[in-house]
């Protein structure tokens, strides 16, 4: 690793005056997994990291009437073991279990896994692509067995994270904090595709820091799974998966978010699968309806399609068994 | 840029110079000989290096030993009392568990932190705990036996 010079500030305040100060050369550094293996790589070489470790109250889980606030600094060990989380904020503690291996889970954070870099290989390797400031994205015509299938363009990565269409499974909302104030986002609007910015995946401003994630309190009845396919049992990131919400009333969908993981550059609702079941009976002929509408306008590249029928066994599995089919 | 650090290893209360961009892995290695303490990948994937931090197991190629500031690490050496081996290094000689023995001091500290929380865990438990170390000799069935052995006492 280059050098580089390492601050740990006492406050969110300081940590957003060293963020102007160094003028886009510093990187935030949180658990630092995904971050120290990117400067490894050579893919980012910051001038400084600014540690938030030591910074009261990012590291805290804190539920109140309707709502479960996660400071950004919770570690995903933490969120697989916190009685609350498990019982009413099952999808993220299902989906924190699937994250790496139990040494990354130790130090890995909540904001940082949502924050996390693409893993395309290309990307990570010696190669310019797109997202590095080249011209063209390798995927295209190269190795692309695990690369997007649907909103891909003209970047293919797909976005690593286990807890995002979990937590935007269970509608959550984010706090960032920036040189004007705070301001709260839905998660859903967090994210960007290669269209939108083919350097970034997030709204996330340099001189910005993503302080507190918000999980509103699923309605009573309401029941959440999150299934993850993988080559690998443990570190593997997804091949597919799938966050469900659902609330089945009286044999009626009442309310159904799903969110995938693994098949494109953002976290992908399915919101043409969601629109076949809400306020219908949930029926074996609708939920098979509903799988094939998941992904209707996937282009897959050449070695990826394989994904499309793995997403949608995914799906039947998730909704098959929250509706004891 | 250098930081002072104070940080408590295997017991002992230790204040060194450290550069920003030293990992606590190297730390361990190069500055003071805990070579016990193995590197592999580099990046996290392979467990070798696992130490404990804060009785936690955690990948030191993945942890900078700034981070590692006040805190209390746990490596191989901290493990036997004098001639004595620890239950687990006895039990992974006991029963073969040792092939090239390189993930060995990784995994030797993953499975004390599992026993540590809970004394008693189910096999599945115990893969599951060792899932994050990688033994390339394959030699899984004789590791899961041999914590098996010290859980059972």
């Amino acid at each position: 690793m280059k050098g580089f010079t390492f601050h740990k500030p006492r406050s969110l305040k300081e940590a957003l005056a060293m963020l102007k100060e160094a003028d886009g050369k510093a990187k935030i550094m949180a658990g630092g997994t995904d971050l120290l293996g990117a400067m490894k790589d050579g893919i980012m070489q910051p001038e400084r990291l600014i540690n938030l470790q030591e910074i009261p109250d990012l590291a805290n889980i804190r539920p109140d009437n309707d709502r479960l606030h996660l400071g950004a600094l919770v570690s995903l060990h933490e969120i697989t073991v916190h009685p609350s989380i498990q019982k009413r904020f099952g999808i993220l503690a299902q989906a924190a279990q699937e994250v790496g291996s139990p040494q990354l889970r130790n130090m890995g954070t909540l904001g940082g896994n949502l924050c996390q870099r693409p893993r395309c290989w290309y990307y990570r390797g010696d190669f310019v692509c797109l997202k590095r400031g080249g011209d063209q994205c390798f995927a295209v015509t190269g190795q692309n067995k695990y690369h997007a299938v649907i909103e891909g363009g003209p970047c293919f990565i797909v976005h690593p994270s286990d807890t995002a269409p979990a937590l935007l499974a269970m509608d959550a909302s984010v706090r960032i904090a920036g040189p004007d104030g705070e301001k709260i986002a839905a998660l859903e609007k967090f994210f960007m595709t290669p269209r939108d910015n083919v350097t970034r995946e997030n709204i996330l401003e340099p001189d910005q820091i993503l302080t507190e994630i918000m999980v509103p309190l699923p309605r009573e009845g309401s029941r959440g799974i999150y299934l993850k396919a993988r080559e690998r049992r443990c570190w593997d990131f997804a091949l597919a998966s799938v966050a469900l919400l659902l609330n089945i009333d009286d044999g009626i969908c009442q309310e159904i978010r799903l969110v995938l993981g693994g098949i494109a550059p953002i976290p992908f609702r399915a919101s043409k699968a969601e629109e076949v079941l809400k306020g219908k009976p949930i029926e074996i002929e609708l939920i098979d309806q509903a799988c094939r509408m998941a992904l209707s306008g996937a282009r897959p590249l050449a070695s990826n399609a394989y994904k499309l029928e793995l997403t949608q066994a995914l799906i039947k599995q998730a909704l098959l068994t929250l509706s004891n089919k | 840029m250098t930081h002072q650090i104070e940080l408590i290893i295997n017991g002992e209360h230790y204040e060194l110079m450290v550069k920003a961009n030293k990992t606590l892995l190297e730390l361990l290695r190069e500055d003071l000989d805990l070579t016990g303490t193995k590197m592999g990948c580099g990046t996290g994937d392979c467990g070798a290096c696992t130490v404990l931090l804060d009785n936690r197991p955690v990948n030191a190629c993945l942890v900078l030993a700034v981070e590692a500031r006040g805190k209390e690490i746990v490596t191989i050496e901290g493990l036997a009392q004098g001639e004595t081996l620890h239950p687990l290094q006895q039990a992974f000689i006991d029963h073969g568990a040792v092939q090239c023995g390189f993930c060995t001091p990784g995994m030797i500290l993953t499975a004390k932190a599992l026993l540590d929380n809970n004394p008693n865990p189910t096999e599945p438990m115990i893969r599951r705990a060792i899932a994050g170390n990688i033994c390339r000799c394959t030699g899984y069935t004789k590791i899961v036996k041999a914590i098996m052995a010290v859980a059972s006492r």
